[in-house]
């Protein structure tokens, strides 16, 4: 580094320093005329309104900390769910985008062309105040088979309640899964030290058979089936979804879901088609050739631009704030904002949220990719 | 050696008709084996059954003309076209007075006339060209857009809407995020490390954080930041917003073609005894730039997706007017938001179509000039 | 004498309307070496990707081991896996190391054990000369010894035949030698082989016949003392004449 440039890093300093230290006595200044108070201190004060949807318990009378919890967890829950159902949705498209049958090829390319190219706010909003907002009311609600509605209050699913005993049943559920990897682990592990593929479905389905049979003659049937009923003006019981929500994931999805398949399919296309013939060429089956040639090669292209699509969708899940559904930027920058004034503290508070799960994830990411990094100047 | 027989070749055959043409081509891509009739055949049902419902919802069962709501409640209902058709005024310009449109047609018609030149790659005067559109057109936009000089009416930028907000808010991200993503890529890439941290950190930070949170903060925390008595109006704070978060992410597309220019380059221009900034220019960045404009048109995409945020903080885009109509009850129908969202879905679609095309272009004709 | 292991006739495949190989006859006997060469755009490695079907033809007949080739070939994979093939490109698998390159089909395919597939493995990577590359990744190899991988790769599947599509084509020059030197030995223990290479040094030395195709025809076919010395077809001897003046 020669003098000049530490000179000009040091002056660069010293502006920086100004500035801030200008912007600290506008901003105090303008707090004070405004009678608007500092600090963290509101986060222990009653929120005093209502949320629509709380996955953890909250009153009226919960803080505005409480409400920062509950906007992070309806944040998390549509960002899971949409990342779920997006790359499912995504990576259907992207392989039908490469079929061999032209029709297939050109429906997923046309989905693809449509949902890219319009605002993600104008698709959300659509869904919203277009179709879910626009069904019937409760009382004229669709009917989906004899125990699911759909009205524009959202919709109800059957749910079933546990009664006492149910935990027998969740006993019996925890032991088949951790039975199937188990053996699935050892079955593996058999065939390559004998090269005799090892089946193990019917010792499975027996064990689990017997161990739901004990379950029942220990606690019966302990489940109560929850059927939403039409009472007054809305349906009470079952799981209601509320169509904030519904929207919200459906647009993320669906929009999502057109990026994701871009990734998927350029992944697969880079595994070049030589690998495909050398592989044809040994004698490997389809299956195996996508199991242990194509998707472990396609994967090293996938996962980085896949975890900035999950990123973005953890990100435009704020679009929220525009339908209402009560995410963090909705309750927090919004409702709280409206009611504290604090903007400084709380539009701090939100995008640091925001900032530590991108951080994080490209963090998670970055060990992941010198993990899988191809060895070797070919590669 | 013996003399040699002479060797004329077979003449080709044609290939069994069953491979070739029409029918071979409906056999191979559509029906090349069961499964894939089966997949075909599906496909053909559902994509009849969707034709066949916007068909009927866009023409047969819409509405095509009428004076207010009436005409659109009929007892099956299509699009109600006719509230696109009263409205278009206000989609368009937003509240900008009628008697002054012709300035945005004006600053609109500017615009197009530079920028098609420069899309066409051989088209000639690349460099007036970009002075007259980096340079020229801004100017001339907002004098005449804003108005209140050369005997124009004053137009508040709060009776801007519609399109008119959308392009603007665009195009000014757009104009302004390639400068600033351009320094702050190299920033990024400098060496002395005071510089570098605070253009990572600037960048991380705005692309770690969604865009509306950045607005949230250009149109409340922003004047706090500020003198008292100094403001700017709400579309210039929502300008700052978007051009900063723009420039984060021009900034790493910048930075990528700077890393993919070989390291010989960057020696030669130093062995020409070229300084940093002048090699930059004329040596590093033309070359760069080039190599990245695909990304360079996807951020616009992105961006210009993006401007649709503005409503939130109380702006009227394209989609904030369509929006703010649905409210009047004159025009108050079930398929009123429907015609609405479709209306903006198609003018979004059509603007960000054609930009991922002209990007596809670009690629196709960089690769070429590679090989 | 038992069958032979390849049998074709008159076979013709067509890319669209494009005519790429007519009327091909070719019978190859067990331990039989052959050589295929030609002008770029001959057919020829079309014809032997016709032999285990990475290309499909549209007329006429290829036998494997007495196993018709069609649609309905219900043993593709394992007819496959006796017909080995080495690539101009090596497509070796670039995310595996050499060794699990190696034992990938043989676990798979022959659903042999895992130690009985390294221990076989072993015993090719040293017979191709690279015994202490087997847990590097092909990327850290060089392109002489990729092939050699390729090579052990393939055999390590107990091929009755190995068709070979231009192994040398990518290589740098003082790669070649390498390769070659491994395939002379194979030959001469024995293996049927079918070579599209221009390496005409090799087919003299290993070939039992050598075969000049040119615009999808077999133009002539000889043993390789009388096709070098006395070819009987102006073509070929313009061709030779091209490959052999340097």
């Amino acid at each position: 580094m020669s003098r000049r440039d530490v000179v000009l890093q040091f002056l660069m300093l010293v502006l920086l320093g100004l500035g801030l230290s200008w912007l600290v006595s506008n901003v105090t200044g303008n707090l004070e005329r405004q009678n608007i108070a500092s600090g963290f201190g509101f986060l222990n004060e009653r929120a005093g309104f209502g949320i629509s949807q709380t996955l953890i318990e909250y009153t009226e009378d919960d803080t505005y900390q409480r409400v920062l919890i509950i906007g992070l967890l309806n944040t998390l829950l549509v960002s899971v769910i949409g990342i779920v159902l997006a790359s499912v949705l995504g990576f259907v498209i992207g392989v039908a985008r490469l079929s061999s049958n032209w029709l297939i090829s050109k429906i997923a390319m046309v989905y693809i062309e449509i949902f890219r190219n319009v605002p993600l706010l104008l698709q959300i909003m659509f869904w919203y105040f277009g179709v879910l907002r626009n069904l019937p009311s409760p009382r004229r609600a669709i009917e989906i088979g004899d125990s699911a509605f759909l009205s524009n209050r959202g919709i109800v699913l059957p749910g079933f309640t546990m009664l006492e005993g149910a935990g027998w049943y969740v006993a019996a559920l925890a032991i088949s899964l951790t039975a199937w990897f188990v053996m699935r682990r050892r079955a593996h592990k058999k065939f390559l030290t004998t090269g005799t593929p090892q089946s193990y479905w019917r010792v499975l389905a027996l064990g689990a058979g017997t161990m739901f049979a004990i379950a029942y003659a220990m606690a019966g049937f302990p489940f109560a089936a929850d059927v939403p009923a039409l009472r007054g003006f809305n349906f009470r019981g079952g799981v209601n979804i509320i169509p904030e929500f519904a929207a919200l994931l459906l647009a993320l999805s669906l929009y999502t879901a057109a990026f994701i398949s871009e990734i998927v399919r350029s992944g697969i296309v880079s595994v070049g088609q030589g690998q495909r013939e050398a592989a044809a060429a040994l004698g490997l089956s389809n299956n195996t050739t996508l199991r242990l040639v194509i998707i472990p090669q396609a994967m090293r292209v996938i996962i980085p631009p896949l975890t900035s699509q999950y990123l973005n969708l953890t990100k435009n899940s704020s679009l929220a704030v525009a339908i209402a559904y009560p995410d963090i930027v909705s309750v927090f920058a919004g409702t709280t904002l409206t009611q504290i004034g604090q903007a400084v503290e709380i539009i701090f508070i939100t995008m640091m949220v925001y900032l530590s799960l991108s951080l994080l994830t490209s963090w998670a990411m970055n060990s992941y990719n010198k993990r899988i990094a191809l060895v070797g100047q070919n590669a | 050696m013996s003399s040699a027989t002479h060797w004329t070749p077979k003449p080709p055959r044609p290939a069994p008709v069953h491979t070739v043409g029409v029918r071979g081509w409906i056999r191979t891509n559509l029906f090349a084996t069961p499964s894939d009739t089966l997949l075909t055949l599906v496909a053909m049902a559902v994509l009849y059954l969707t034709i066949d419902t916007l068909v009927h919802w866009a023409y047969i069962d819409a509405t095509f003309s009428g004076a207010n709501r009436d005409a659109c409640l009929k007892a099956v209902q299509g699009a109600c076209w006719p509230f696109v058709d009263a409205k278009l005024g206000q989609f368009i310009y937003g509240r900008y007075p009628e008697l002054e449109r012709w300035r945005v047609d004006l600053v609109f018609a500017s615009g197009v006339i530079g920028l098609i030149p420069l899309l066409i790659p051989a088209a000639p005067f690349k460099r007036a060209n970009v002075i007259y559109l980096l340079g020229f057109f801004p100017v001339f936009a907002f004098i005449m857009l804003t108005g209140g000089r050369f005997g124009l009416e004053p137009v508040e930028t709060t009776d801007w809407g519609g399109l008119l907000v959308t392009l603007v808010v665009a195009i000014t991200g757009i104009v302004a995020s390639l400068p600033l993503g351009i320094l702050l890529a190299l920033g990024r890439r400098s060496q002395m490390p005071i510089v570098r941290s605070l253009c990572i950190g600037f960048i991380e930070i705005f692309r770690g954080v969604p865009l509306i949170t950045v607005l949230f903060m250009a149109s409340v925390m922003l004047p706090l930041f500020l003198p008292d008595g100094v403001n700017f109006d709400k579309l210039m704070r929502c300008l700052i917003g978007v051009a900063l978060f723009s420039s984060a992410y021009m900034a790493e597309v910048v930075r990528g073609g700077l890393q993919a220019i070989p390291k010989g380059q960057y020696e030669a221009a130093a062995a020409l005894g070229l300084g940093y900034w002048k090699s930059m220019r004329l040596i590093i960045l033309p070359q760069a730039l080039k190599l990245v404009i695909p990304g360079i048109v996807n951020t616009f995409i992105g961006l210009f997706k993006d401007t649709t945020l503005v409503l939130i903080v109380g702006l009227f885009d394209l989609l904030g007017i369509v929006q703010f109509h649905f409210t009047d009850a004159s025009w108050a129908t079930p398929e009123t938001h429907i015609t609405g969202y479709a209306f903006a879905a198609f003018v979004f679609w059509v603007f960000c179509f054609a930009m991922s095309r002209y990007s596809i272009f670009m690629e196709n004709r960089l690769s070429t000039e590679r090989d | 004498m038992s069958d032979p292991i390849i049998e074709i006739k008159q076979m013709n495949k067509w890319f669209g309307n494009f005519h790429v190989l007519r009327d091909i006859n070719l019978t190859v006997e067990q331990g039989e070496k052959t050589v295929i060469c030609g002008p770029s755009g001959s057919g020829k490695s079309t014809l032997i990707r016709c032999i285990n079907r990475l290309e499909q033809h549209q007329e006429g007949s290829i036998r494997v081991e007495g196993v018709v080739l069609d649609d309905s070939s219900k043993g593709l994979e394992e007819i496959r896996s006796n017909v080995g093939m080495v690539f101009q490109q090596f497509n070796l698998f670039p995310h595996l190391t050499v060794l699990e390159n190696c034992v990938l089909a043989p676990i798979w395919v022959s659903k042999m054990a895992k130690a009985e597939a390294e221990e076989l493995a072993r015993k090719y990577l040293e017979r191709v000369r690279i015994p202490d590359q087997a847990d590097k990744y092909p990327g850290q190899l060089s392109g002489g010894q990729q092939q050699r991988v390729a090579i052990a790769r393939t055999l390590c599947m107990n091929p009755r035949v190995v068709l070979f599509d231009e192994p040398t084509s990518a290589l740098d020059p003082e790669m070649i030698k390498e390769v070659l030197d491994v395939m002379v030995e194979l030959a001469h223990d024995g293996m049927t082989m079918l070579c599209v290479t221009h390496e005409m040094g090799f087919a003299r030395k290993v070939a039992d016949r050598v075969i000049f195709m040119d615009e999808g025809e077999i133009v002539e076919e000889n043993n390789p003392q009388d096709f070098f010395s006395n070819p009987q077809n102006d073509r070929t001897k313009l061709f030779l004449s091209q490959v052999l003046q340097h």
